[in-house]
């Protein structure tokens, strides 16, 4: 089994960090700023002006030029990914009932997680809103290609 | 003369299909983050990269995936306030059952005001 239960009424042990209670803890407090968050998200992307219609390079280059959407972007892919991954491995901790097919596929997930909360930060870091091999129509209005 | 017990937070009824639903939305809204995550990176490209593959959001299947994204969204995020609010306030328990209600109807509401908007957008109707 891939869950231990205590015996009932059992000594408390202080061996260990007790981790399934951070992540029961971060479920939480990263699930209240994650509203916040993600409603903000939804308001700016899909439903002010023109809403999805609106939505291309020069939008996102826009959004970008400013460290507020990079904080708030930034924010959201770290705690969205890893509140995702958490909640996915309590998945996998549920319904997987061979112990090694069950670290393998948490060791995906987390290795999943890893990889693309990296590449999103480099991203969001490293972004330049005027790239010289855009086409100049593609581009932000303060572009001076534009 | 014995009661019977009066029923459990957790087995069948509201709070079990509530449990049922805030999985099946959370597993869905992983899988397209992990999806949405790739497909921004394209900025990083070229903007004309970025532009192409955004593009097929706007196209009227996607388009309508986001509405079902959008209302897993609204019951995740509503029903994780309520789970809080079972968990950290003094009534929560009490109140678990008149609360997942309230974050249907919330979240109803909101999607009814968000849909029209959305398929005028996707169908070009405005």
């Amino acid at each position: 089994m891939s869950v231990v239960i205590e015996q009932p009424r059992s000594p408390r042990s202080r061996k260990a960090a007790n981790w399934e209670k951070y992540g029961w803890m971060y479920m939480r407090a990263s699930g209240a700023l994650l509203v916040i968050l993600i409603f903000g998200h939804l308001f700016v992307n899909l439903w002010v002006g023109e809403g999805i219609k609106a939505i291309d390079f020069a939008f996102v280059g826009g959004k970008w030029s400013n460290p507020f959407w990079q904080v708030w972007d930034g924010l959201m892919l770290w705690l969205a990914l890893i509140h995702g991954t958490n909640g996915m491995r309590t998945i996998v901790n549920d319904y997987t009932s061979k112990e090694g097919i069950r670290k393998a596929l948490n060791i995906a997930l987390w290795g999943i997680c890893a990889v693309l909360v990296v590449l999103g930060t480099l991203v969001i870091l490293t972004f330049d809103p005027c790239p010289a091999n855009g086409i100049a129509a593609n581009l932000p209005s303060f572009c001076p290609a534009r | 003369m014995p009661t019977k017990p009066a029923g459990t937070l957790y087995r069948g009824k509201v709070g079990m299909w509530s449990w049922v639903l805030h999985r099946i939305t959370g597993v869905a809204i992983f899988f397209f983050l992990l999806v949405h995550v790739l497909d921004t990176s394209l900025v990083r490209l070229s903007p004309e990269a970025y532009n192409a593959v955004v593009s097929t959001y706007k196209t009227p299947v996607v388009g309508l995936g986001e509405l079902g994204l959008v209302a897993a969204i609204l019951y995740h995020a509503l029903n994780g306030v309520r789970v809080i609010l079972i968990d950290f306030w003094r009534k929560g328990v009490k109140y678990q059952n008149v609360m997942f209600w309230v974050v249907v109807a919330i979240a109803f509401i909101a999607f009814a005001g968000f849909a029209p908007r959305h398929l005028i957008h996707v169908f070009h109707l405005g």
